[in-house]
This record gives C-alpha cells, structure tokens and sequence, in this order.
C-alpha cells in the first residue's frame, strides 16, 4: 500500500547510495557489478547503522541493565520487527536470527527432521537445488535412514510438476526446494506446490536467498512452514540470515544450539529452554550485523519493492535479448518473464573461469564455476558457467559494457 | 592480463601437444579442484632409468589448467622422476611465463599437484606438494 506513494527508482539516485559503485578496480577502469546473486553491495546507510552501534552504544544484549545495553537490545529486537514486517511473518517472535541461509536449513535439519522424521520416511528436493539445501539432508539420509527424492528439471530450466506430483503419492514428510534458483533464475511456484505438498501432509521448507532480495514475499500467504534467508544479499550485511517458521511449529522443535540466551533456567545436570525466538539463538549474536539488517530492510523499503522489480525484470529482458546475440554463447535457463536477475550462460570452447578473467580486466564482476550447485551442472552436461546477476543499482549500460566485453573474450581465444 | 593469455598459453589450451592417454602406463593419477570443476588426469611411462619417455594428460578446465598441463608434460620427457619430485609452484610459475593471483594460481598448479601425487604413489594430490618458492 505505502509503496503507491513512493517514486520510481531512478537508478542514478539508487546507486549514489552505494558507496563502492563509484570505485575502480585499477586505475580508469570503473567497477561494473554484476555478482548480486552471491552478495549485493551495500548502501551507506546500512554501513552507517553498524558504524554507529559500534560508536555510540556497543553492548550486549539481553539482561543487561545498562543504557548502552538498553538501547542495543531495543536496537537488535527493533530489527526482528522489522525483518518481520518485510515477509509477512504474522508475528515476531517467528523470525530467527541465523547466521544465514546455510545455517537456517541446517538448524531444520538438526532439530525439527531429527525429531520428526524415521528410518525409510521420504524428503523431497529438487535437481535446481543449492548445496545448503542438498547436504544437510544428505547428512541425515546417511544418518537416519531417511529417503531423499528429487524433482527433476526440464531442458528450459523449471521444475517438472508432474514428476512432483507422482512423488507426492509416496506420502514424504517433508518438501524442501528454491524459491528462485541461483543459477537458472526460475522462479518457482511456491504456492501451489506448497498447497500440493501440504495435501499430503507434507511440511514444505523454501529457500528464499534469491527471492526476498528481490520481489516482496509473504511468507503467510504463501503459506510454507519454514522459510530461509540471508540479509547479505539483500544489502545487509554479511553474518546474519534468517529462519521464519510459525510460532507452533517453533516451539514443538528441540533447541539447535546449547548456551547462553537459549535457556530460562540452568541446572548441573539439565536445562530449561528459553522461548522462541530466543531458543535458537544461543551465544551473543550478529548484534551489528542485525542492526544493519534492520537498516537495510528500510532502505528496500525506501526504494519500494515494486520498483525493485520492475527495474530488474527490465535488465533481465536487455540482457536475455542482448547476450541472445553473441554468436556461440548459450543462455541457461527459462524466459525472462519467469525468472528473476540472474543470468548464466557457456561460451563455446571458452571456460567460465576465462570469461570473468577477461572480464574482471574491463571491471566487470562476474561469477564463474558452479556456483554451489555442482548437481544442477551436472544435470545439463557442463562443468561450470559464467553467470552475470543484476539488482536494483545496475543499468542497461552495464550489460552494454559486458557484451562488449565478451567480444574481447571471443577475439582473444580466436573464436 | 595480456600477460596471462599471452599467445603460447592459447595456443597449448587450444592445440595441446600432450592431450590423450598411454595404455598400458606406468603411472597414472586424476584429480580435480572442486572449485572450478577443473578435472586433469595424467598418464606417464618411465623406463629402467627412471627417465620419463611418454606423458598424456586428458580432462577439462580453464585455459590456464589445460595450458598448464601440456607445457607441464612437455617440460618433463626425458627428467627424471626424482627431477619431478623436486619441481615446485616456481617451475610451473617459470613454464608459463605469468604472474597469478592466489584462485588462478590453482589452476595452474592442479597438473603438476597431480603429476607429484602420481610419481609419490600417494592417495591423494594435497597441496603441499606443490608449495615451495
């Protein structure tokens, strides 16, 4: 609603925000970044909330009775509120601080898939998956015994449903796929596969790293049980992500860490755990690193999500229609209308890791390699890609300046 | 970076002398840097001497790695296993020609990682065997 009233993002304003847009990666060369999808940069005003903590009111947090602990612990616990507001989490006490995205899967993995899931019982993923959500599961199969299925994906890079749905039939315990995937950029039908996954009695986990960023969510009317995030790719600092799950489901869970703040009472011999969220946040936290995430859920805000994705759905159909012109050069992954802004592409006879070399001359900033989803590659015959992510501060020029670039690829290895 | 696809590492990734394998061989050994996906397998035969008479290396990676091996290979027909014992990051550092930065620096050195491990008779190609000035 709020979002009505803010003006379009106008991309030179956006960028005058980031500090380090205006750097050079050596001298006359000005820096071109295009590698949002493994961090975004951030705002100055997200750096300055974590400068100020650290000035004028550096304490710990809880319990403490001082003024500085005061306003840390006010400052820290004012950012969950925010953080809750920006997914819809209808309370507050349902956002977790993790470390990140990694750390909120696992901490599913250790303490709610431990206590719920047997021998034999079933845990559906996807080939489009992300190591953080292939692993910890990987780790539990060989521990418990537990099944791991995954849905496969189509030549153009989507899931193929009705794979999915013949899984569903095998009754799994739990469904845990990618909101957007972080290299074909496909933009998954949470929703209805949640709806699908919930009808037979599934739990449903989503990985939201490349999601939230990047157009509003809600986790309430998507209606999933755990949902993931990290607040570095979302001009947040790096350090903090976070766990959503409904208040239930949270307190039915067995604590994941043991320490400090995570308890109400301690006894030699045993404990008593703390209430949500506080039960999985063991040991001071990312306290900076919170109130920076805070700061940056405003500056999203601020520049209002609808904007976000209309510039971005903007640069990703220049850029699928300009990098469709290079000769030799193949687009992973599905249309621009149903994939967010990441695009990842081969260059015939050239490596990945040649292409950003080449790059990184002209300042480009690019990502080469697998991108931590070694399966995914393997599924379409390729060691590695090159992948080029764009968020609200990139322009048309840039992706200008990135096919010009990938000429000089080409003319270098004589293609 | 002109410096770093200079003419001859092109041309060793784009036509390598050294590309194949020997079957039977003496020694043989593959690897890969999980970072990259760089996969390099190299296959040697060495007579009474302890002389290298024949070297393939088969596999995918960047022009660095792949350039990096066939130079590698072609330094060594004739050495000595014990010579290759001794060779280190400056030997594949001076077969090149190039200065590199610490993520390519492991591409270029994954060969000769994989050539130590092969001639050691080890389980597994580590880094220090590579490491040195």
């Amino acid at each position: 609603m709020t979002e009505l009233l803010i003006k379009p993002l106008i991309v030179e304003q956006v960028r005058a925000d980031f500090p380090i847009l205006t750097r050079e990666t050596k001298p006359g060369v000005q820096l071109i970044y295009l590698d949002s999808a493994a961090t975004s940069q951030k705002p100055a005003s997200v750096i300055d909330a974590m400068d100020v903590y650290y000035r004028s009111y550096n304490a710990n947090i809880h319990r403490g009775v001082h003024t500085l602990a005061e306003e840390a612990t006010a400052r820290y616990e004012e950012a969950r509120g925010k953080v809750a507001r920006f997914i819809g989490a209808p309370k507050v006490n349902e956002i977790v601080f993790t470390r990140n995205t990694t750390e909120s899967i696992n901490l599913v993995a250790y303490t709610w898939a431990r206590a719920n899931l047997q021998k034999g019982d079933l845990v559906i993923l996807t080939e489009m998956e992300h190591h953080s959500n292939l692993v910890p599961w990987q780790i539990l199969a060989a521990e418990k015994g537990v099944r791991l299925e995954f849905v496969p994906v189509t030549d153009e890079g989507e899931l193929q449903q009705d794979v999915f749905e013949n899984l569903l039939d095998q009754k799994p315990k739990l469904v845990s796929f990618t909101h957007v995937s972080n290299v074909l950029g496909t933009i998954n039908p949470v929703k209805e596969m949640t709806q699908k996954a919930h009808a037979v009695g599934a739990m449903v986990l989503v990985d939201g790293a490349q999601s939230v960023p990047h157009f509003s969510v809600s986790v309430a009317d998507l209606g999933v049980d755990f949902y993931a995030f990290s607040a570095h790719k979302m001009v947040g600092p790096t350090g903090i992500g976070v766990l959503w799950a409904k208040e239930e489901t949270l307190k039915e869970m067995p604590p994941f860490l043991g320490g400090g703040d995570m308890i109400k009472r301690v006894y030699l011999r045993s404990f008593a755990s703390n209430d949500v969220p506080h039960k999985f946040e063991a040991g001071t936290p990312a306290i900076a690193e919170a109130i920076g995430f805070g700061a940056a859920v405003d500056y999203l805000t601020s520049v209002g999500m609808e904007n976000i994705v209309q510039h971005e759905a903007e640069l990703t159909r220049y850029a699928l229609q300009r990098l469709g012109q290079v000769k030799d050069l193949q687009i992973l992954g599905p249309a621009a209308e149903k994939r967010g802004g990441v695009v990842s592409f081969t260059m015939k006879g050239i490596h990945p890791h040649d292409v950003a070399q080449i790059l990184d001359e002209d300042g480009i900033a690019v990502r080469a390699g697998h991108h931590c989803a070694m399966p995914l590659h393997d599924r379409y015959c390729i060691p590695a890609t090159t992948r080029a992510s764009f968020y609200l501060y990139n322009t048309t020029d840039e992706i200008d300046q990135l096919v010009v670039s990938l000429d000089k690829v080409k003319k270098i290895f004589g293609e | 970076m002109d410096d770093l696809y200079r003419e001859v590492i092109i041309e060793h990734y784009k036509n390598p002398d050294h590309r194949g394998s020997l079957d039977p061989h003496d020694i043989s050994f593959e690897d890969e840097n999980p970072l990259c996906g760089d996969h390099i397998r190299i296959d040697l035969r060495v007579d009474e001497a302890g002389l290298v008479k024949e070297a393939a290396f088969d596999g995918h990676g960047c022009a660095i790695s792949q350039s990096s091996a066939d130079l590698l290979l072609d330094s060594i027909i004739g050495k000595s296993v014990e010579d290759i014992k001794k060779m280190d990051k400056q030997s594949v550092l001076d077969l090149l020609g190039i200065e590199l930065g610490p993520v390519r620096l492991k591409c270029a050195l994954l060969p000769l990682k994989i050539l130590k491990a092969g001639v050691y008779g080890l389980g597994e190609a580590t880094d220090d065997l590579v490491e040195g000035s």
